[in-house]
């Protein structure tokens, strides 16, 4: 493997290594909270874009595995006292299980089919721990205060929650950027391109997809335990959140499908047009149709994204960007 | 023998697309398959292949029953094969498609060693300074090119080749013939659906015909071109054309 002598893998790996270092040398409240949630989406997205950009299986439900996964995790941590990142690990352990079952199940659909089942599965789940009474039912989970404590209290929790998220983020990238380049990856490629081609050409391809998949899973885990343990609770509104599964699903089409720093260029662009379009008096309420117009505009003009569309016209960048 | 089938017959609902078909091929073989439109020549492809499975039947591949393996298995074993419609991943590059082929064909090369295999794989079909190009630029003899070149990275001991001349000009069917010698002499079996007659009789050591899904003839190509039978399946039959010039 040569990936370190790459150009696109270094772009990608320190995009996200520097913008969460800046954060923690400035070290200012508001400033992490935002840097926050950028890195919690860049990983979102960047884990569906396993599922999505390479092997061009659409999911609309990517967000059942920060849910499910978020929940154990958060279980672990607020009722048995586990260490965070072991319940990190914990959830994004039970995410790939669940994952690789309903995986095997669902991905013999293809296209829309598939697409609609993914957002079914979302719906049961949150269903399911909505009347599950061991994760509290309707009202959640809540973590004891003192659990902070452990981490010199809440203020330093909350910069080591931080740190813990912004190595995930790394983490994810370079997963991301060795699973696209290795051969694994060309089969995921190639099943995207033409899944039955691929299958006589030797890519096994049930295996390959349901991979894909539970891989697809483990991230979204370990950002929701952090995030639930930041926020102190979780609740199965919060967890299961179809909307913020569509924000992601724009995030990866505006960043650019398929591409590693798709998701990252994605994830922080989407999150800044939020921000702005949340505080304008004009869109505060409208910004969900807004996000449902730019992907529309996305799939109609730019089918590559914001790096397919710089790719195209600038061939001589395409080693930089990947 | 590397292929043998034995009375394969497959049913699509009600329709009888392969009825009691068997026969052999011995290794080093160049064998055509011939027959009219929807005799279920492509069909037969695709029970060998492992994308459906035969009704009834058994077929042994290189003394192993592979009956309803699934198809990346039998790439695996070392089958390969160019589709009739050409089926390139677009997006990718020609190097990258064929890549693909030997990644995850017979010998699971590494990327590594696959790049180079797909290098040679392209130069043997003549479409080496296309690599860079994405797939889906190509015209259609390139894209027949490209799909032999991704059977070929494969390394198999078995290629099924569908149509790979049809669409071609007379100087692309030279080559594509050259190509195809070519890779028999590198000790690779070819079994092949083929319309352009005069090709397919001049390549072949051995001639199968199918007609409505059975095999209704089978020897040397000059024994099958004198067939009555196929002369009447594939051809019409010649007293009635003469009885209607007559008129």
């Amino acid at each position: 493997m040569s990936f370190w002598r790459s150009a696109g893998f270094w772009i990608n790996v320190l995009l996200v290594a520097i913008g969460g270092a800046v954060v923690l040398l400035i070290h200012q409240d508001t400033l992490r909270e935002t840097v926050f949630t950028i890195l919690m989406f860049v990983i979102l997205a960047s884990s569906l874009n396993i599922i999505m950009g390479l092997t061009g299986y659409v999911n609309f439900g990517h967000i059942v595995f920060f849910g499910l996964g978020g929940y154990f995790g958060f279980f672990l941590l607020s009722q048995l006292g586990w260490p965070l990142y072991l319940c990190m690990i914990a959830g994004g352990a039970l995410s790939v299980v669940i994952a690789l079952v309903v995986g095997a199940a669902v991905l013999r659909l293809r296209g829309a089919y598939f697409a609609l089942a993914t957002i079914g599965i979302n719906e049961a789940a949150r269903a399911f721990v909505a009347n599950f009474a061991p994760f509290g039912g309707a009202t959640g989970l809540y973590v004891n205060f003192s659990a902070y404590n452990a981490y010199g209290g809440s203020s330093k929790a909350l910069w080591w929650i931080f740190t813990l998220l912004w190595i995930v983020t790394i983490i994810t990238v370079v997963v991301c950027y060795l699973v696209k380049h290795s051969r694994f990856g060309l089969g995921l490629i190639a099943i995207r391109e033409d899944e039955d081609a691929a299958m006589v050409m030797g890519v096994k391809t049930p295996w390959a997809k349901t991979a894909a998949f539970a891989l697809s899973a483990f991230f979204p885990a370990l950002v929701g335990t952090l995030y639930f343990f930041k926020n102190g609770n979780v609740e199965p509104e919060d967890a299961f959140r179809f909307q913020l599964s569509l924000e992601i699903l724009v995030m990866v089409m505006l960043g650019g499908k398929g591409y590693v720093l798709g998701p990252i260029i994605g994830a922080l662009a989407y999150e800044r047009l939020r921000g702005v379009l949340l505080v304008s008096p004009l869109f505060k309420n409208l910004h969900l149709a807004l996000s449902g117009a730019i992907l529309l505009l996305i799939v109609l003009f730019m089918p590559g994204g914001l790096v397919g569309w710089v790719r195209d016209r600038l061939p001589r960048l395409r080693r930089w960007l990947e | 023998m590397i292929l043998q089938v034995k009375n394969v017959s497959k049913q699509f609902g009600g329709l009888q697309a392969l009825n009691d078909v068997s026969f052999e091929l011995s290794e080093g073989r160049i064998l055509g398959l011939i027959g009219p439109n929807g005799a279920g020549k492509t069909t037969l492809f695709n029970t060998i292949n492992g994308v459906f499975a035969p009704t009834q039947g058994q077929i042994v591949f290189r003394g192993e029953d592979v009956t309803g393996q699934p198809a990346y298995n039998m790439a695996r074993r070392g089958l390969a094969r160019a589709h009739q419609v050409v089926r390139p991943l677009s997006d990718l590059t020609v190097h990258e498609n064929v890549m693909v082929g030997a990644c995850f064909g017979r010998e699971g090369l590494g990327l590594r060693q696959a790049a180079r295999r797909a290098e040679e794989a392209l130069s043997r079909v003549g479409l080496i300074e296309r690599a860079e190009q994405p797939a889906g630029s190509l015209n259609v003899a390139q894209k027949k090119r490209l799909e032999m070149a991704r059977a070929l990275a494969a390394q198999p001991y078995l290629i099924l080749l569908d149509e790979v001349l049809a669409g071609l000009n007379p100087s692309e069917i030279t080559a594509m013939m050259a190509t195809i010698r070519a890779i028999r002499e590198q000790g690779a079996t070819i079994f092949m659906i083929e319309h352009v007659m005069q090709a397919i009789m001049s390549i072949s050591d051995h001639i199968i015909v199918l007609d409505y899904g059975s095999l209704i003839a089978s020897g040397p190509p000059q024994e099958v071109a004198n067939n009555q039978k196929v002369i009447e399946a594939y051809l019409g039959d010649p007293r009635l054309t003469e009885r209607l010039m007559a008129e």
